[in-house]
Parts: structure tokens; sequence; C-alpha cells
């Protein structure tokens, strides 16, 4: 397939998965960033959870593509002792 | 006895663990590439510290999916001795070897320094050459090393002893400042079940010679050494 080829392939389907720490597990990273927002004035800034975000393209958002999307997550892109995942098509 | 250890991408004390095997101990050793699939005849493998696949994805996520994982999983499975030192302690915990996760270190920095830890179980294949609540003193190199895991499996851990370093005062008190990272329970090693595998944060290969600050370390690759010694002359005897 050349470049153009995935370009204009309207098929394809980009995925995010977002991947955050679960309740309960202590977020240092989140915690240091709303002490900043604090000291710059942002009182109403309660709580920082800091995460990451993947876009994924897809040949497709078929069932099977959705399950191997899952599967992906479960297996690789988050640490189920400490972290939720969440896929938006 | 023979010394195996794993070289991923990134690895960075694959020579300090091998200079303690053979230079050290006068064992044999031999660096092993992450692609191999054959540990046969190695009597202990050495998941070394460093930042395999440059801690992409999480710390020891991607070194998991390697080829050689695998066949760890099976020398595991058949009760061979393995040792996972920082980023190795992180891969044995990605690939389910050992229970938990190391997150974030609760004050953010990346800690390298020297700490005390107590030995809670000197019966292991891995302690056996210290004593009871011995403290020792070794190094500690990272930024994930915060040890975290579900309260009813800490206390299974616990319960089951499977803990066998912490963090601790000179003089052998744990306290919240002599916890570097935030560990629950200021874990700094813990062993399976099975108790042939075990993972660490500080490294014992960097305090293995008097002429770089502390020897401390040098007994537990001596007690790996006692323990296969004692395995193969049990062995021959049968």
């Amino acid at each position: 397939m050349t470049e153009t080829d995935t370009m204009t392939d309207t098929k394809t389907r980009i995925a995010k998965v977002y991947i955050n720490l679960k309740e309960g597990t202590l977020d240092p990273q989140g915690e240091t960033i709303q002490k900043a927002l604090r000291t710059m004035g942002y009182s109403k800034a309660l709580s920082v959870r800091c995460g990451k975000v993947y876009e994924i393209e897809m040949e497709d958002d078929s069932p099977e593509s959705k399950k191997q999307l899952e599967e992906i997550c479960q297996r690789a892109l988050a640490n189920p002792v400490i972290e939720k995942f969440e896929i938006k098509w | 006895m023979k010394f195996g250890i794993v070289t991923f991408p990134g690895s960075n004390c694959d020579h300090d663990a091998y200079t303690v095997a053979k230079d050290v101990l006068g064992e044999q050793a031999e660096y092993i590439w992450h692609v191999t699939t054959d540990l046969e005849s190695f009597d202990c493998i050495i998941l070394p510290g460093g930042f395999s696949y440059g801690d992409y994805l999480r710390p020891g996520a991607i070194a998991n999916f390697s080829p050689i994982m695998k066949a760890v999983r099976e020398y595991s499975d058949r009760g061979g001795l393995i040792l996972g030192v920082c980023n190795g302690f992180q891969i044995l915990l990605e690939s389910g070897l050992l229970p938990g996760a190391l997150v974030r270190n609760k004050k953010m920095r990346f800690l390298g320094r020297s700490v005390y830890l107590r030995i809670e179980d000197n019966s292991t294949a891995f302690t056996n050459r210290y004593k009871h609540h011995q403290i020792i003193n070794l190094p500690i190199a990272h930024g994930d090393g915060d040890y975290y895991n579900f309260s009813q499996n800490i206390q299974t851990l616990e319960k089951s002893g499977q803990v066998i370093f912490r963090y601790c005062t000179r003089d052998g008190e744990l306290s919240p400042s002599a916890n570097p990272n935030g560990s629950i329970g200021s874990i700094a090693g813990i062993v399976n079940r099975a108790g042939n595998v075990l993972g660490m944060m500080p490294h014992p290969e960097r305090a293995a010679e008097a002429l770089l600050g502390s020897a401390d370390g040098l007994a537990l690759f001596e007690s790996i050494q006692a323990h296969i010694g004692n395995h193969k002359l049990r062995k021959t005897a049968s």
C-alpha cells in the first residue's frame, strides 16, 4: 500500500485509548501538577489525575477489530494492577 | 555453576552482573541476547537493571514481550533461579512471574543513592549467606520503584513470607523517612511463592566489591552459588 492509499482510505478508523490510574492508586505526577496549578492561582482545580492517550489507526471498526483492540489494551497498553482503560471509537 | 545474564536493548547493568559472577565469584557467566529461547545450560538467570526499550509504554512492559521471556517463564516453572534487579524486577512484575507493580516514586524524583535494607528472610536461595534481620547497604537508582499491590495481595505476601528486603534506617527501623520511594510496607524486594524468583529494586551487583564503597551485595551472589552447589551435591549423591 502506498502512502497515498493510506491517506485516501476512508475505511480505517482512529480509535482513542485512554489509560489512567485506578482510583486509590497514588498519582504523584497528578498531585505535583495540581500543586503547581494552585501556586499559579487556579484555586478551582481541585485534583489532577495524569494518564495517557493513544490514537490507534485500526483497519476498520468491525467486531473483530474491536475485539483485537480490547485485547491490545488488556495485554499491552494498560497494566491491570494499577491502570484502567477506556476505548473511544 | 553458570550464570546467564539477559541483555535487552537498553539494559545497562548487565556488565556489572557479569563481572560479579565471572571475576568476583569466579563462576561461569554468559550474556544472553533477548531473542534467545534456550536457557537449558544455565543455573541462574539474571534480568539486569537498565532502561529496556527506553522504558516506553511502562518500565519493563515491552521487554516482557521479547522472545526470551517465554523461555524465562518456562525456566521459572521448572524451578530455575531467576534474579531481577531494578528494571529486571519491573520486567518480572510485568510478566506476572512476581505479583504487583512498581509505580513512579512518591516524590517524583529519580533516586540515585545508597540505602539501608533489612534482610527479612535468610532462608531463601538468594539470602542464605546473610543473617536474619541483617542490615545491609546497597545503592538504588530508579524513578519507578514504589511497590504497589492491592491490600489483600500485600497481606498474602506478608503472610507467606515473600517480602525479603525492606528499606530501613541504619539501625534497622522501618520509617517513612527511610523509605525512599513510598513503597507499601517499605518493600524493596520479594520472592514468588515457590521461592525461585527474586525481584528487588536495590543493586547488589553494584556493591559486591569493597572498592565500590560496599560489598554487602556479594553475599546475595554467594547465596546463589551455595544454593546451586548444594543442589548439585544432592543430585550427585542421589
